[in-house]
């Protein structure tokens, strides 16, 4: 048992441990490891979320079902996410009303279409003040609202996964779907940044 | 359960440190952690809220010092022990050295008795409610009022799901709460929207 004087096993050694645990039990955890890995940096990305924006900024009849049934919008766009989110909800900004994402409780996210959370977002400081302090923390964050801004926090409490859409630039009347998609970083898409 | 990871609304964590394109993993160990317990999650050995339930289970003190993915770590070995993959001692003879665990878990709970269904425009309020185990309430909306502004699709409910136990699905509502309500003269104007499930829920009348 575990007590104040037992040495702790290092993270290393509790990792190799509970692969070891798996491996026995003929999860091929190495293999899934490898999986995971392209998985998270390669299609879990934010160019997903940003090309559903950008497709939205350009075509309404995929803005308004992007808005009304996030989840078709995605299922139709070619992507998709984890079977336990049965909801996508996008959350249009405007010029009176910003939205910003967070999960005071643990992480979630959409992380299939937005990306996997950034480390900030994960942290204690984030979690615990956005909710209650959300002008302030979105200004030392570096976005500091109009005061007649109306800010909007959703707190990522079930399996209903949010995504903002941000607010289209002028002087981008001109440009591709790709090049507007290149635009719209992760930041934007959890409501921290404007674009 | 009242636990160290219901952080909405807590004070005194000072800036949140931020970059530009922040990085999701710092160490090769971290995308381990994270593909482990994804693996365990896909094999059925157990699922997202017995996950989640067990990290909320770590002491706080063990809660508050570990890095996120060490907490998801934890939790993943936590749940390996309790569904019987490993015991805590092969798995510390496997680690050479003592295996930090999460706390044993309290009882679970079924759908509330008294569910009813809402609908948009309805004034709602939390349940003044002290759940021992598993609960997706954050805290600070407890006993508090909001509106419903919409409703999802059924999900599992957390407080059976995340114990193993059987319960109906529910659907959670979109609550629109003013953060001048939820913390009064303790606030910025906001408003904050929480996934209510609706066993938490009652009409405020």
């Amino acid at each position: 048992m575990t007590t104040d004087t037992t040495p702790i096993a290092s993270i290393e050694q509790r990792l190799d441990a509970i692969q070891t645990v798996l491996q026995r039990h003929g999860m091929q955890p190495a293999e899934f490891i490898n999986t995971f890995d392209e998985l998270a940096h390669e299609h879990w990305v934010p160019a997903n979320g940003a090309g559903l924006i950008a497709r939205a900024w350009t075509d309404s009849a995929f803005k308004q079902l992007l808005l009304t049934d996030g989840v078709a919008a995605i299922r139709e766009a070619g992507l998709s996410m984890p079977s336990h989110h049965r909801h996508f909800v996008v959350l249009e900004n405007t010029a009176d009303i910003h939205n910003v994402i967070c999960c005071t409780l643990c992480s979630c996210t959409a992380f299939t279409i937005i990306g996997l959370p950034p480390d900030w977002y994960k942290e204690l400081a984030y979690r615990s003040r956005v909710v209650r302090e959300a002008r302030t923390v979105l200004r030392e964050m570096g976005l500091d609202l109009p005061a007649q801004t109306q800010i909007r926090v959703w707190d990522t409490t079930a399996d209903t996964r949010y995504m903002v859409m941000p607010q289209r630039p002028s002087g981008t009347d001109g440009m591709t779907v790709d090049q507007l998609t290149a635009l719209i970083s992760k930041d934007a898409l959890i409501g921290v940044s404007l674009i | 359960m009242d636990g160290m990871h219901d952080m909405g609304g807590k004070q005194g964590f000072g800036p949140v440190i931020h970059s530009r394109d922040a990085a999701v993993f710092h160490a090769d160990w971290e995308v381990r952690a994270n593909a482990l317990y994804s693996l365990a999650v896909k094999s059925g050995v157990f699922n997202m809220d017995e996950y989640r339930h067990a990290i909320e289970r770590m002491t706080p003190q063990h809660y508050l010092s570990a890095s996120y993915y060490e907490r998801s770590l934890t939790s993943l070995a936590t749940l390996c022990v309790e569904k019987g993959l490993v015991t805590r001692q092969e798995l510390e003879q496997l680690a050479g050295a003592a295996y930090p665990l999460a706390m044993p878990s309290s009882p679970g709970r079924g759908n509330h008795a008294n569910r009813v269904a809402f609908v948009p425009g309805d004034q709602v309020r939390v349940r003044d409610e002290h759940v021992a185990g598993h609960v997706r309430m954050p805290g600070y909306i407890r006993g508090k009022h909001g509106v419903v502004i919409s409703q999802s699709p059924v999900y599992p409910f957390p407080d059976a799901h995340g114990h193993g136990l059987h319960a109906d699905d529910e659907p959670t509502y979109d609550v629109r709460f003013e953060a001048a309500h939820l913390w009064p003269q303790g606030a910025e104007a906001a408003q904050v929207h929480v996934g209510v499930f609706e066993s938490y829920l009652e009409l405020n009348v």
